[in-house]
Order: structure tokens, then C-alpha cells, then sequence
């Protein structure tokens, strides 16, 4: 096994990690892409030293490159690529709905975040009817969001269980 | 019966086809779908009756060398478990009928279709002998989890789905790379072969394969501490998706997991997986004690329960993975029931957040008791199944001196019955709360037969729990059935001779 190879696979591997964990699914979807080609790297590595094309009667038997590992990639590549084309499908959705293709905090961590704010405020907990208060940190420019909202069918509260995070 | 065997897996692709074909004709894909499934579990009920009569079956698709092409093997342990979950989306299915038209279904024009997908992604991966055919069918069953996830598009579903699609698309990255790390140090991809050559590997060797595996299954079976992604994605689907998740997604990992390592035997692992079904039981009830939402509870309840599987396949023994197969095909219907129910409480009051209802015991009290039999169950009180699958792994345990794991075990299902209590008195018990009408009523012109097709539902929930109590009716057969796929399980090379001839 070359270990130009190897090399290629950890590489990719560490620059698809990366990636993904950055909180933009763009880059989530690029650093998936990168982890597709660390795997199918990986597979052909896994299938021997390189030779002919496996091709019947082209060259001698014992000259081919190993069939099998290619037939894997070739299977692989094709569900990356379908699994790319759905991940960019909903970052565009995450964009009509937020503004931004970032990955928004959990329901814990909102919950945890909004206690934490109680606790240090010194408040005592009262019903938050706007969830987006605590939802997103970042500047926020309600005009925009409503712009956004009437371009499509956006339900803003369909979440179960969102309301009882002030209890 | 080799052509049932294909027909398992392909009947379903190609309905599933034809379902998205019929464009605005609801009446027939509903047909399609309702009848693909019951002619699914037919066929899988009657290859399980043939197999125990007659032994494992194998085909050789296309006739190739097991060493380049796929086998399907179609033994006890599969065919008892896809019984029982062809079965279970079966019953969801029916639900989602009585749904149409109501404000909680899915878009049937895609989830009908998508379930077809998955069920045949179901087949594939509890009948294929060959490690890189289960990537693709954890593929096909993830793609259409992806989309029956999030095809409504909504705000939470986008924001919950691209956690979970993000770290499944990471555990398939993870299970290539594995697969191309078997095929480097063994040269093949077959099951029953690599149970012959990995046992020869240097011990370093074999337990980096098994540690890699483990992660990689535990994922998609949500063991501890991987599994972050599911208490906050299943609950944002429509119920009848996430019925079908909780009660097959994990467990397809749970099957694999315990098909992979018990074939290779990995019993070297077992300290890091007792360690792993300990902490993946305590943290899923706890993490359930805190929630206030009944689909969030029953959410990390999966997690809980997978623990007991997995501490079952982690003895290595048979009685322990006898444990293992009885608590998978009890754990399959009685949690879709539960989300079912879940469904129905929606239904009733318009949601299913425990501050918001209240003492539906008194308006329903049919749905009370379709709620408190799988409760019950899943907290594991006699006389129910729930009860006589953690009496095979606890017993089993004991048997084996693994004394922590079992304290652990016992301790969680009294926390797992204090949860249930949890939701029995928000929901069932307490002042009734109002209803609010005004945003929930479904939206249709046809109320009378929106009536009688939402009857449908609970006809659903209730043959569902039927089947629940089927399973603590004849628990002595199922018993006898698992013992023996368990004697199978540990024995590779009665496997291989099967597989190999």
C-alpha cells in the first residue's frame, strides 16, 4: 500500500473534519465531500498495488489492478454525490427560513443557555414568549426575518416541547 | 423460496416506485403501499416458518463466488426480526390512512412512497451476507430517513434534521473507511469469510476493527455517548414517521451490531460495551426524567432500552443474546405503539405537552388503556413482554456475575416506570385542560368521513398493542425461536458452512 496514499486519506480526512465541524452547512457540505474522497482513497489503497485496467484479456492475469475496490468506490461515489445534492437542498431550505445556512443550537442548549440568564440576571423564571430571544445571539435584523418569512409557508412554532422551556 | 428471498427486497423498491408514479391518485398509492407491506410481512412471516422447519436459506445473487458477489442469507435471527417489523410499519401505514387529510399527517405523496424505500433498506440490511451490501442498505434506509425527516420543510424539522443527517452522513463516512480497513487486512468483504480470516489477525488488529465497528453501529443504534442526535430529531416528525423511526431505525444498528460482533467474535470487547449499555441506559432515563414533552420522553427512552440489547450481545453468552433478540422483538412494536398513542394524545388535545393535557383518562378512557399496556411493558411489570425480555437479560447477567451492570439495569427500570408514571399523570390524570380548537382542527370539508377514518387510528394503535400482548402471549415460542438464533449467533461456523457450503 503506497504511502502516498495513506497520506492522501489522512489529510483529506482532517480537512473534511475540519469542515464539518463549522457551524455553516456550505462548509459542512464541502468538508462532506472531502471525507467522501478520504473514503474512496481508502478503498482503492485497500484493494493492492495498482496494475492494468481489469479488463479480460488485456493483460496477464496477475498484471490487473483489483476490480472489486473500484466497483465499492464507484458505488460510494454515486451516494455521496446524491447525499451532497440533499445536504445543499437543506441549506437553501435553511435559508429561507433563517437568513443563513448556519446550524442552530439544540433545544438543551437553548434551554440551558436561557436558565444560565435567569440565574445570572437574578430574575425569576418567567414565560419567554419569544423563543427567537434566546434562539439566536447573533445581530439580528427582525426586518430582514420577516422579508424572508413571506417568501414562504414558514411555521414559526411547530416544535414540540419549545414552549416549556421556561418551567 | 430463493425468489421470496429477492422478492423481500425488491417487492418494496419497486413499489415504491411505482407509488411515486401515481402523482395526484391517493386512492391508488395507498392501495400500492397498504398492500406491498401486508404482502411483505406475508412473505416474511412464511420464510420464518419455512427457515425453522428447514434451516437457513442462502442465495447467491447472480450466481458469483461469495468472495466478489453478494449473498443473502435469510436466517432465524432475520427473518424473526423483520417479521416483526414489516409487521410494525404495516400498522403505522394503516395509521397514517386514518390521517389523510388531518393537520398531522405526512405529505403522502412522499412519505407513503419513502416508507416503501425503507422498508426495503430494512430487508436488505437484516438479509445480506456481505459487509459493503449493509452500507448500502444503511444507506437506502437513511437517504429516505433524511427525507421523511425533513419533506415537511418545517423550521424545527430543518434545524433538527441537519444534525442528524450531519452525524449519519459522518457514521457512513466512518463505515466506508471501515469497510475498505477490513478489505485491506482480510481481502474480502463477505461475512461468513471474514469470520474465518479475522480470527487470525493479530489481537491488535482485530480490536481496532471491532472498537471501529462498534463506534460506527453505535451511532446508528444511539448506544452512549453517540447518541446526541436522537431525543432531538425524532420528536419534530410527523407521528407516523417518527413511530417507524423509534421503533426500527436504531434496532437496524442494534442488528447489526450484534450480527458483526458475535460472527467475528468480539468478545475481547465486552468490559467497553457492558461499560457502554450501563451508561447508555442511566443517561437515556435520566436525560427522559427531565423532559416535559411525551415524544421526548418516549425519545430518550429509546436510548434507554437500547442499553438492555446491547448489555445482552455484551455478555457473549446465550443467554445473554438470547436476551438480546427477545428484548429487539419486543422493544420494536411496544415502542411504536407508545409513539402511536403519542400520535392519538396529539390528536385528542392538539398536543402532546404534558403542561398542556390533562386528564384525558376521564374523556378517553379507551385511550388510557392503550397507553398504560405498552407503558408497562416498556417499564418491564409481568405479565407483559417488556417483562419477560428483561428477565432474559437481567437473568442473564446474573448468570454471568456481571454484577454492576445489572444493578444498573434494575435501578433504570424503576426509573423507566417513574417516567411512564410521569406521563400517565400529565396526560391522563389531573384537571382537564381546554383544548384549543382554534389552530388544530384539521382542515377539511369532509368532517363526517374524517370521522370514521380517524377511527382508523385507534384501530391501528389498537392492533398494534394486540401485537404487543401477542408477544407476552406466546413468549414461550418466542423464547425457544431466540435461544436458538442465539445458539446460531455464537456458533460462526455454522454460519459459514451455510453460507459457504
Amino acid at each position: 500500500m503506497s504511502v502516498v496514499l495513506v497520506a492522501a486519506v489522512a489529510g483529506l480526512c482532517i480537512s473534511g473534519i475540519y469542515l464539518i465541524t463549522a457551524r455553516s452547512l456550505s462548509r459542512i457540505v464541502l468538508g462532506f465531500s472531502l471525507l467522501g474522497h478520504a473514503t474512496v482513497v481508502a478503498l482503492l489503497a485497500a484493494g493492492g498495488p495498482a496494475g492494468q485496467s481489469p479488463l479480460a484479456d488485456q493483460a496477464p492475469a496477475d498484471e490487473l489492478a483489483n476490480p472489486l475496490p473500484q466497483a465499492l468506490s464507484l458505488t460510494a461515489i454515486v451516494i455521496a454525490f446524491g447525499l451532497t445534492l440533499f445536504l445543499l437542498a437543506l441549506a437553501r431550505r435553511q435559508q429561507q427560513i433563517e437568513g443563513d445556512d448556519l446550524v442552530e443550537a439544540d433545544l438543551e442548549e437553548r434551554r440551558l443557555r436561557a436558565r444560565n440568564r435567569r440565574q445570572e440576571s437574578g430574575d425569576r423564571p418567567k414565560p419567554i414568549s419569544d423563543r427567537r430571544r434566546f434562539n439566536r445571539r447573533r445581530g439580528d435584523d427582525p426586518a430582514r426575518r420577516d422579508s424572508q418569512s413571506n417568501l414562504t409557508v414558514v411555521e414559526a412554532d411547530d416544535e414540540p416541547g419549545t414552549t416549556e422551556a421556561s418551567s | 423460496m430463493n425468489a421470496a428471498i429477492g422478492l423481500l427486497i425488491a417487492g418494496p423498491l419497486t413499489a415504491a416506485a411505482l407509488a411515486f408514479g401515481c402523482g395526484r391518485y391517493q386512492r391508488i398509492r395507498d392501495a400500492i403501499v397498504l398492500s406491498t407491506l401486508a404482502a411483505a410481512t406475508a412473505l416474511s412471516g412464511w420464510l420464518l416458518y419455512e427457515v425453522e422447519r428447514h434451516g437457513t436459506q442462502v442465495v447467491r445473487v447472480g450466481d458469483w463466488n461469495p468472495e466478489l458477489g453478494i449473498v443473502l442469507v435469510a436466517d432465524l435471527f432475520a427473518l424473526l426480526v423483520l417479521t416483526v417489523a414489516l409487521a410494525t410499519i404495516l400498522v403505522v401505514e394503516i395509521f397514517a390512512w386514518g390521517q389523510r387529510h388531518t393537520a398531522w399527517e405526512a405529505n403522502p405523496t412522499l412519505a407513503g412512497p419513502l416508507m416503501l424505500v425503507l422498508t426495503g433498506g430494512v430487508s436488505l440490511a437484516f438479509l445480506t451476507g456481505d459487509l459493503f451490501t449493509l452500507f448500502v442498505a444503511f444507506e437506502l434506509i437513511l437517504v429516505s430517513s433524511y427525507v421523511l425527516l425533513t419533506h415537511q420543510g418545517r423550521r424545527g424539522q430543518i434545524r433538527s434534521g441537519m444534525t442528524y443527517v450531519a452525524i449519519n452522513l459522518f457514521a457512513s463516512s466512518l463505515f466506508l473507511v471501515g469497510v475498505a480497513f477490513v478489505y485491506a487486512a482480510a481481502g474480502t468483504v463477505n461475512m461468513a469469510l471474514l469470520a474465518e480470516r479475522i480470527p487470525l489477525l493479530p489481537s491488535s488488529v482485530q480490536w481496532g476493527i471491532g472498537l471501529w465497528f462498534l463506534v460506527v453501529f453505535g451511532t446508528k443504534a444511539a448506544i452512549f455517548p453517540l447518541f446526541s442526535w436522537l431525543p432531538d430529531s425524532y420528536p419534530t416528525a410527523p407521528t407516523t414517521i417518527t413511530a417507524v423511526f423509534a421503533g426500527l431505525l436504531t434496532k437496524v444498528g442494534v442488528y447489526t451490531l450484534i450480527r458483526f460482533h458475535t460472527l467475528m467474535d468480539f468478545s475481547a470487547l465486552k468490559p467497553v460495551m457492558l461499560a457502554a449499555a450501563g451508561a447508555t441506559m442511566l443517561v437515556g432515563v435520566v436525560g427522559a426524567l427531565a423532559q416535559n414533552d411525551m415524544k421526548r420522553i418516549l425519545s430518550f427512552h429509546i436510548v434507554s432500552q437500547i442499553g438492555y440489547m446491547v448489555m445482552g450481545l455484551a455478555l457473549f453468552t446465550t443467554a445473554g443474546l438470547t436476551g438480546a433478540v427477545l428484548f429487539l422483538v419486543h422493544h420494536i412494536p411496544t415502542k411504536t405503539v407508545l409513539f402511536l398513542v403519542g400520535g392519538l394524545v396529539e390528536q385528542t388535545a392538539g398536543t402532546s405537552d404534558l403542561d398542556k393535557v390533562g386528564g384525558l383518562a376521564a374523556r378517553k378512557p379507551f385511550l388510557a388503556l392503550l397507553f398504560a399496556i405498552p407503558a408497562m411493558s416498556l417499564a418491564g411489570l409481568p405479565p407483559f413482554s417488556g417483562f419477560v425480555a428483561k428477565l432474559a437479560v437481567i437473568d442473564a447477567g446474573i448468570a454471568d456475575g456481571s454484577a454492576a451492570v445489572v444493578v444498573v439495569a434494575l435501578l433504570v427500570s424503576i426509573l423507566t416506570l417513574l417516567s411512564m408514571v410521569k406521563i400517565w399523570l400529565g396526560v391522563f390524570w389531573g384537571a382537564e385542560h381546554q383544548p384549543e380548537p382554534a389552530e388544530n382542527t384539521p382542515a377539511s370539508d369532509q368532517p363526517e368521513r374524517l370521522y370514521r377514518r380517524r377511527h382508523l387510528t385507534v384501530i391501528a394503535t389498537t392492533m398494534a398493542v394486540a401485537g404487543t400482548l401477542a408477544v407476552a402471549f406466546y413468549a414461550g415460542g418466542i423464547w425457544d425461536l431466540s435461544e436458538r438464533a442465539a445458539i446460531a449467533l455464537l456458533d460462526a461456523d455454522v454460519y459459514r458452512q451455510e453460507v459457504l457450503g
